[in-house]
């Protein structure tokens, strides 16, 4: 069966400014490679986890993938369709089954607008329904995710950083899509608010049937969501596969780095050793040669500093890209 | 037993707003010990800032504080005159802010804003022209001694030429330049990845355990608590609710919203434990009911609970604000 979601070999590079020096002797534009040949799919029904530092691109992707950025090269297919080939009608008919939710709920909701206006918009924007069928279907979305009727008539304002959340998820799923992107949702939430907007999401799959992009930078938030994962590293996949074998023996050095800088509630059981991460994010306008990792990693060799590694595909769908793990290339 | 080097006793602190008094801290007592590390758990709005803003001297109009002591190294801090406090800030106790981007001065070169400090409490420095000399070096050892390279030819850059982390562990090197007694941490590493706050987290490890310094460590994540701290005061909408040497507090919990909030986050070696969580919401904090403040969340909750709940000792080292502390759940 072929997946819901096929992503393949996207690139996005953003252009940033050159700078007066730049411009007076003409320099080369320099440009921040966000997104450098990502490939992956997700399946029907299925949440895929995407987990990464800041910066490494993951917002991007979620964004090039529902083409609010437009990506460089690569493709897109969505129920067998070229998302990247399509028109702006097209496009729009597309939004309705692709959708997104955000970290910050707050500075996505339009301040001015009563709650139910802001879930109206989109209906009336696809002409899908007006009047009292468009009322009837706003109060019941706002059941949906946990709020009252009588909320349509409150700003943003008045609710709590959760019950806002909430509303961006009734705004992405208004329009009955199939697919969502949850760009880092219980991020900017309080720790006993993140477990609620966790279930939600949960149940809201179940019940209708969703497909998920699930964005964290939280690792344990993501090994709990996801049934696949793929680990990100400076605009490139380093590592994916199922959440259970993939968070039970990591391969990829970096994937470890992560798992073992997550502080613990039960490490002192655990007796494990932490492995250390040296250094900063390189910049991602001058992504280090070789494996790109290369600067971080404890395990480098010559041939990392040189020779980027490829993808390798290992047993049960999983694929890591690095030379020496988990056993080495041949 | 030797007196604690920070005694905070039923502190109250309150802001007067339009729709009425918000009683941000209510109540709350702890003490931190010589050398230890202290966390301080609770969620956005508990009163975790507005607590240590008070042992600073910082709570300025609309807030008050209303009634309570704060005590360090056996002196009363509350009502201590503006001047005195400034020398304690500088010299005694030193502060870190959750968002380093906005507590350093974007339109200073780092090392203009460490040299502030240095030459302002810096008594054991010498005079005259070697002032400067000496306040520089003893400014490059401090970013050198929380991991910043080339530190030297750092002293020019502004707060923006510095990633997140640097900008983080830059304040800390500020706040360390005076050789504070007590380091108060508020959410250092909240808006850092794992890999980075593991670094800042470390580094304040091993500086506690180089100069002997106390640390308060104020976060949200209990798990970082389990790592770092050897005691935990856990606060919910302004008041502490519990206490305890953290691994105590966290393998046998005995208030429920301590309980719920071990239960509401996944736990990496855990993924097939369903998580719970606390639902409702944190309480208004104008014109609470007498009785417990969790009461409306509380899945435990029982008639006595509608009656004021003292905070008060159950074993050795343990404290918590709840009727049902005694029982083991
Ligand atoms: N509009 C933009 N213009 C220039 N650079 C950008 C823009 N948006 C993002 N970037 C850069 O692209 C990289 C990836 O960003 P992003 O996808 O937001 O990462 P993440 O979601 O993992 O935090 C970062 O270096 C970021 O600074
Ligand atoms: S390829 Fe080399 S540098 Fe990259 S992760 Fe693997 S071992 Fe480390
Ligand atoms: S005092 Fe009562 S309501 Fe409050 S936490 Fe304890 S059991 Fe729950
Ligand atoms: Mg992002």
């Amino acid at each position: 069966m072929s997946p819901l979601l096929d992503v393949k070999d996207l690139v996005k590079h953003y252009g940033v400014g050159q700078g007066l020096l730049g411009r007076l002797f003409g320099a080369p534009p320099r440009k921040v490679q966000a997104l450098n040949g990502v490939s992956l799919h997700v399946g029907a029904g299925e949440t895929l986890g995407l987990i990464g530092e800041s910066g490494c691109g993951k917002s991007t992707l979620g964004r090039a993938i529902l083409r609010l950025h437009e990506p460089d090269s690569g493709s897109v297919t969505f129920g067998g369709v070229d998302v990247t080939a399509l028109d702006t009608g097209g496009l729009k008919a597309m939004r309705r089954r692709m959708q997104i939710i955000f970290q910050n709920p707050y500075a996505s909701l339009n301040p001015r607008k009563p709650v139910g206006e802001i879930l109206a918009q989109p209906l009336r924007l696809h002409r899908l329904a007006e009047g009292a069928a468009l009322r009837e279907r706003v109060r019941e979305m706002l059941e949906h995710v946990g709020l009252r009727a009588a909320h349509a008539d409150r700003y943003p304002h008045q609710f709590s950083g959760g019950q806002r959340q909430r509303i961006g998820i009734a705004r992405a799923l208004i329009l009955n899509p199939e697919f969502v992107v949850c760009d880092e949702p219980v991020s900017a939430l309080d720790v006993s608010v993140q477990a609620q907007i966790i279930d939600l999401l949960a149940r809201l799959k179940r019940e209708l049937g969703l497909t998920y992009l699930f964005i964290s930078h939280d690792i344990a938030v993501i090994g709990y969501v996801s049934d696949r994962v793929a680990v990100m590293y400076l605009g490139e996949i380093v590592e994916n596969g199922p959440a259970r074998a993939v968070l039970r023996r990591p391969y990829h050095p970096y994937t470890r780095a992560l798992m073992s800088a997550v502080p613990r509630v039960d490490r002192a059981d655990q007796q494990q050793e932490r492995v250390r991460l040296h250094g900063d994010l390189p910049s991602p306008m001058d992504p280090p040669p070789g494996c790109r990792f290369h600067t971080r990693c404890g395990f480098a060799t010559d041939l990392c500093r040189s020779v980027a590694p490829l993808r390798r595909q290992l047993e049960e769908d999983r694929m890591v890209a690095c030379h020496h793990f988990p056993e080495p290339a041949p | 037993m030797t007196e604690p080097l920070l005694s905070i006793a039923d502190l109250r602190v309150a802001f007067a707003t339009r729709q009425g008094l918000v009683r941000a801290v209510d109540g709350v007592s702890l003490d931190v010990r010589e050398g230890e590390c202290l966390g301080i758990v609770g969620e956005s709005g508990s009163g975790k800032s507005v607590t240590f803003a008070g042992v600073m001297g910082l709570i300025r109009p609309p807030g008050r504080i209303e009634g309570g002591s704060i005590r360090f190294e056996g002196r009363e801090l509350v009502g201590l005159d503006p001047q005195a406090y400034r020398r304690l800030r500088g010299r005694d106790i030193a502060m870190t802010l959750q968002d380093a981007q906005t507590s350093l001065n974007p339109a200073l070169t780092v090392g203009t804003q460490i040299l502030e400090v240095l030459l302002a409490h810096g008594d054991d420095l010498p005079s005259g022209r070697a002032r400067l000399r000496a306040a520089r070096q003893r400014a490059v050892d401090m970013m050198t001694l929380v991991g910043i390279p080339a530190a030297a030819r750092r002293l020019g850059d502004y707060p923006h030429q510095f990633s997140g982390g640097m900008r983080q562990r830059m304040m800390i090197a500020i706040a360390l330049s005076c050789r504070p007694k007590l380091l108060i941490a508020d959410e250092p590493t909240t808006a850092l990845d794992v890999t980075i706050q593991a670094q800042v987290l470390e580094l304040i490890a091993s500086i506690r355990a180089t100069l002997g310094m106390s640390v308060v460590l104020i976060t949200h994540d209990l798990g970082v608590v389990a790592e770092y701290c050897d005691r935990v005061a856990v606060l919910y909408a302004g008041q502490i609710v519990e206490s305890g040497p953290t691994a105590q507090v966290i393998s046998d919990p005995r208030h429920p919203y301590t309980a719920g909030l071990l239960r509401s986050v996944p736990v990496l070696s855990h993924l097939d434990r369903p998580i719970h969580p606390i639902e409702g919401q944190v309480p208004d904090l104008i014109d609470l009911p007498p009785g417990c403040r969790f009461l409306p969340r509380c899945p435990m909750a029982r008639t006595a609970c509608h009656n004021p709940v003292p905070f008060h000792a159950f074993a050795e080292g343990r404290a918590a604000r709840c009727v049902l502390a005694e029982a083991p759940r």
